[in-house]
């Protein structure tokens, strides 16, 4: 189905109903994880390496074990002796639990303190003594396959380098044959620097071992929370029935609570070996210096094209930084996961790409900070480019982009990297963004401008996602296929209860999964309550991360409502005397064709089915389950346009306007998909224009608080004006295609263009991100600009 | 992120805080808004043992002009500051700063007394408080200690304050006629340390400038009284450019900024020459009447 059926019922797709679960939000009722208070609960704190690179000569917690309070210090050697010193990554690689030969990057888990208090935890960190001998340092990747850098994975057996993978996709020979003949080749070399998801809540724990049941309940900061049940059972051992993972009101995750953290697995393992609850958060510091970083791609891109501007073949060589540990979060069969979505929204000939991962002294991550594995680079990289053809050939941004985008009837369109994208219609989302912005009289004003010395610039983003893994043939973590599950009860009195296998963090699933229920139907949207994220009462799922909660868990929601619209229908029919055939259904009623007055709503169908009078062969109650395998990924789209003004003075970068044109297919509730766009523009805003992660020669960290690591505030962020058009995709039940991260993905290229089309006239091609003044104020001036 | 263990008293008048301060013998530390001492202690880089809290003393948040002093008293917070009329009509330095201090959340708490007292060449007051002459008066237990705000820091997060006192008033001269102040502050963000800031004091005849004063913010080891540029303007017209263009590049050489992830030393040495020419400019128009 291409569309879905619009119910009038309260609440149905496309109607904006306020999210029911910030009632409780806004009167500070929310249940984190750090709200979990249990009898006899221990607290656990993490002494960490103040080292990049040492050895660990030895460490001695005897003075901390003195110190008020605390029950126990827990090292490496300990965890060895139950096998869990370390533990697998989603990505196949190992990762030091605690570290026991050496420590890998500064504010790695090394001791863990269990105290009575969560003060008197943070206290005892001063009584661990750790003797060290430092080590050289990698921090540069480029450094890395250096033939006399040090190994860093000297646990790894036989490892005589730094080198983690290659990975190819694409026809190189037929690329480079387009690229010998091409008249124009644009070049670009740009690195995607290393970030941080920063959610509000940072990550914790707390575990719950009771002795008697043999039962490990684990409250966790988690987006997957059934993928990490499984994993806890095939690391720690323990039987998969013995473990419940409840992940409570979830405080913002981005891909940043997709990993096993050693916290979770030292506090999982303090509470079996005490069996008292034990109760782990991080603080903020921690959460930016230890757990999953995003991007830290190295990009060297390039177009081939013809003189006219037809874009014929592009190719990319990645550098990729992982850290310590190879801890990305990928589907495990993509190491560079979705990156060879890098043609975008054009039609090439020919692509390839390279990817190389490589270790350095640095926290391991990788994770998918509001993206779907990698796209967020590939957007970047594939953007900045068509810019940058834009400004070589003189051709307007625009217009090169409309002369190269796939056209609809192209749809569904094979990438020539493999990827079939389900449908579009790039040229209407431009259009939209071009009314929406006043192009041609901005052109116009920058050209006055340019004349009287002033600078403007405006740039643009025509991205193509690709989201909703997905696709179990070739998706899946840990082994696990990336399918997702949605089980809908509706008791005797027509309200029930939705459990999904997908995970909440902020995205308002309690709404927009009811309003999916009440769609099809026709049940108002507050008689569906919404739960998730306890794996003793919801269905398996791979949960909520990339996108991909409304393209596999909404289409298993919408489907498993089919499956009882089905069943209501015959007990309707049953009920009206009449074949099933012979009933329409509408707004949640089923009526007789042609007999209007004959009818029966859904509640009456629903009480009949615990109801004696019913079909012979029917069983009783009102109840099932779907588990869906996404037929194919799903594609959003948009155009983003940004409008800045630089001060000649200062460097400083305002944004003046920005323009964001989404197209995710069926919007369910469009102001929940507004406030999805506003909040990623201002994370995209923010990675474009202030948030970095970045290391000296010795590997200290800079960016582990938020004077350090600047995060964007309502203060500085611009207004952001919204458009929308809607492309359903074709296989999704209701057409749906996922919008979560689209603003990530599609803004930060949109500033970085707007600002090198701003300093085009001096010579400029590139900056790289963060677009701090100083760099730009360097420009200025090397180009003898002056301030007045 | 917690503190080390620590006493906690709030008396509820300053003799009992000034004794509190001498038992403390030390290793007691005043507080009256926690904008910086609370972060310190929770990041452990500071450990009193001892808190002695201001805010139950009456008579300490005094914010009027009087006897021809504005009077910002030690629980005046910078949100006070912010939206006060008297301050935004008489006093547009403070008003401008104020606006840049922390985040706004932070000026519901943060006091312009503390941040002088806490001596940080990065606090922006400590700047304002040297371009218009404030007089800061603290008592100890030998009684009250008036300081100056020109050589009020002594280094780096030291000041004239003794251990044993207590910063409880600052004292700024009112505005003569035809004054005109402005106070410019380029930071990354809302919250953000100064990448460089500006504040600047003028009084004109006419055009021509008869008294100047400017101060640079987290450019050096102190905050710095830029005299040279200042004595530069004196006799020349607001109106001449490169009367402006010289003070600005005067106060640029003076300043020691060091390179940081806020920008390069140069990067920050010139934006103390724009600042200061776009805050001379707007402190002429203030002066003149031609701008709120």
């Amino acid at each position: 189905m291409s569309a879905p059926t619009v119910s009038t019922v309260d609440g149905a797709i496309g109607q904006s109903p306020k999210r029911v679960e910030d009632d409780r939000f806004i009167r500070g009722k929310g249940n984190y994880v750090d709200d979990v208070q249990l009898p006899g609960m221990l607290f656990m704190a993490i002494y960490r390496s103040p080292f990049a690179h040492a050895t660990i000569n030895s460490i001695d917690t005897s003075r901390a074990e003195a110190m008020p309070g605390v029950v126990a210090c827990v090292t490496g050697d300990l965890l060895a002796q139950h096998g869990l010193a370390w533990m697998p990554t989603l990505a196949g690689d190992t990762q030091a639990v605690l570290a026991t030969d050496k420590v890998r990057f500064q504010g790695q888990e090394v001791v863990c303190v269990i105290a009575k208090t969560a003060a008197q935890a943070e206290d005892a960190l001063e009584g661990i003594d750790v003797d060290y001998d430092p080590l050289p340092v990698i921090t540069d990747p480029k450094k890395a396959l250096d033939a006399d850098a040090p190994i860093i994975r000297s646990d790894l057996e036989g490892k005589t380098d730094n080198h983690i993978f290659t990975w190819e996709s694409g026809d190189a020979d037929a690329t480079d044959r387009v690229f010998a003949d091409a008249d124009i080749v644009v070049k670009l070399d740009t690195l995607y620097p290393r970030i941080h998801p920063a959610p509000m809540e940072t990550c914790g724990a707390v575990a719950d071992y009771n002795k008697a049941t043999g039962k490990m309940t684990i409250y966790l900061t988690s987006q997957a929370p059934h993928a990490h049940r499984t994993l806890f059972a095939l690391v720690a051992g323990l039987p998969e029935q013995k473990i419940r993972i409840i992940s409570p009101d979830v405080g913002g995750g981005f891909g940043n609570k997709v990993p096993i953290y050693p916290g979770y697995v030292v506090a999982t393992a303090a509470s079996l070996l005490i069996g008292k609850p034990v109760k782990w958060i991080e603080s903020r510091t921690e959460n930016l210096m230890s757990t999953g970083f995003a991007r830290d791609y190295h990009m060297e891109g390039e177009i081939a094209a013809t003189k006219d501007g037809k874009m014929l073949a592009v190719r990319a060589n990645v550098l990729a930084d992982h850290g310590a540990f190879n801890a990305q979060a990928q589907p495990s069969k993509w190491p560079a996961g979705f990156f060879n979505i890098a043609t975008g929204s054009y039609d090439f000939q020919a692509a390839h790409c390279k990817v190389d991962g490589v270790y350095t002294n640095k926290a391991p991550g990788g994770i998918a900070y509001r993206c779907s594995f990698r796209v967020t680079e590939a957007a970047y990289l594939i953007e900045r480019l068509v810019e940058n053809l834009a400004l070589q050939t003189g051709i307007d941004a625009a217009e090169l982009r409309r002369k190269n985008f796939i056209q609809p009837d192209q749809f569904p369109y094979k990438s020539p990297m493999g990827w079939e994208y389900d449908s579009g219609d790039y040229e209407k989302a431009l259009d939209i963004a071009l009314d929406l912005v006043g192009y041609d009289e901005l052109r116009k004003e920058q050209e006055e401008k340019r004349a009287k010395g002033e600078i403007m610039g405006i740039g643009f983003s025509s991205f193509t996602e690709i989201v909703g893994a997905g696709m179990s043939k070739i998706c899946d973590i840990a082994g696990l296929a990336m399918i997702d599950s949605a089980e809908l009860r509706i008791h005797p009195t027509g309200k029930g209860v939705l459990k999904l296998g997908v995970q909440s963090q902020g995205q308002g699933h309690e709404t927009t999964f009811a309003q999916i229920v009440a769609n099809e139907l026709g049940i108002p949207y507050t008689d569906i309550a919404v739960e998730h994220g306890d794996t003793d009462h919801t269905p398996y799922g791979l949960g909520t991360y990339a996108s991909r909660s409304t393209p596999t868990g909404g289409a298993a929601t919408a489907i498993v409502a089919r499956k009882l619209r089905e069943k209501a229908r015959q007990i309707a029919a049953h009920l009206l005397e009449c074949a099933p055939d012979d009933l329409e259904f509408d707004s949640g009623t089923f009526s007789v064709k042609g007999s209007p007055e004959k009818s029966k709503t859904i509640q009456e169908c629903i009480f009949g089915a615990y109801q004696s009078d019913l079909p012979d062969d029917m069983e009783k109650g009102f109840e099932d389950v779907t588990y869906y395998d996404a037929p194919e990924m799903t594609y959003p789209f948009g155009t983003y346009i940004c409008v800045v003004d630089v001060d000649k003075g200062t460097g400083q970068v305002k944004v003046r306007k920005f323009v964001a044109v989404d197209d995710c297919g069926t919007r369910i509730n469009p102001m929940i998909v507004d406030g999805q766009i506003h909040g990623g523009l201002t994370q995209g805003f923010g990675t474009a224009m202030m948030e970095l992660i970045s290391f000296d020669e010795d590997g200290n960290c800079f960016g582990g608080n938020f004077m350090d690591y600047l995060i964007p505030t309502a203060v500085e962020s611009p207004d952001w004006t919204l458009g929308e058009c809607t492309t359903p995709s074709p296989h999704h039940p209701f057409g749906a295609k996922g919008v979560g991260e689209s603003p990530t993905v599609g803004s930060p290229q949109a500033f970085v263009n707007a600002v090198v089309d701003a300093l085009h006239p001096y010579g400029i091609t590139n900056i790289d991100m963060p677009l701090s003044s100083h760099k730009v104020w360097k420009v200025l001036r090397d180009n003898g600009v002056s301030d007045e | 992120m917690l503190p080390s263990t620590f006493d906690y008293v709030a008396p509820t008048s300053l003799d009992e805080a000034v004794q509190a301060l001498a038992a403390g013998a030390g290793d007691a530390k005043i507080m009256a808004g926690g904008q910086s001492l609370l972060p310190m202690m929770k990041l452990r880089l500071a450990s009193p043992g001892m808190i002695i809290d201001l805010n139950g003393i009456a008579g300490l948040d005094t914010l009027e002009e009087s006897d021809g002093m504005l009077r910002i008293g030690a629980l005046v917070r910078h949100a006070d500051l912010e939206n006060s009329d008297l301050v935004r009509d008489r006093y547009p330095i403070i008003h401008d700063a104020a606006q840049h201090v922390a985040d706004p959340l932070i000026r519901n708490r943060g006091t312009f007394c503390g941040s002088l007292a806490h001596g940080d060449p990065a606090g922006d007051w400590a700047t304002v408080a040297t371009t218009l002459g404030a007089e800061l008066h603290a008592v100890g237990p030998n009684g009250a200690v008036v300081h100056s705000a020109h050589d009020f820091q002594t280094s780096m997060f030291e000041t004239q304050l003794g251990m044993d006192q207590i910063l409880v008033e600052a004292r700024i001269p009112a505005p003569k006629a035809g004054q005109g102040s402005a106070y410019l502050k380029i930071e990354r963000k809302v919250g953000d340390y100064a990448a460089a800031a500006v504040g600047v004091m003028i009084v004109l005849d006419g055009t021509t400038v008869t008294e100047a004063s400017i101060g640079l913010t987290n450019v050096g080891p102190l905050t710095i009284n830029a005299t040279d540029a200042a004595a530069s303007l004196v006799g020349k017209s607001i109106d001449d450019a490169a009367a402006l263009e010289e003070a600005g590049r005067l106060a640029a050489e003076i300043s020691e900024p060091s390179s940081d992830l806020r920008g390069p030393e140069e990067y920050k040495r010139d934006l103390v020459r724009v600042l200061t020419k776009r805050a001379l400019r707007t402190a002429g128009a203030r002066a003149q009447g031609k701008e709120a």
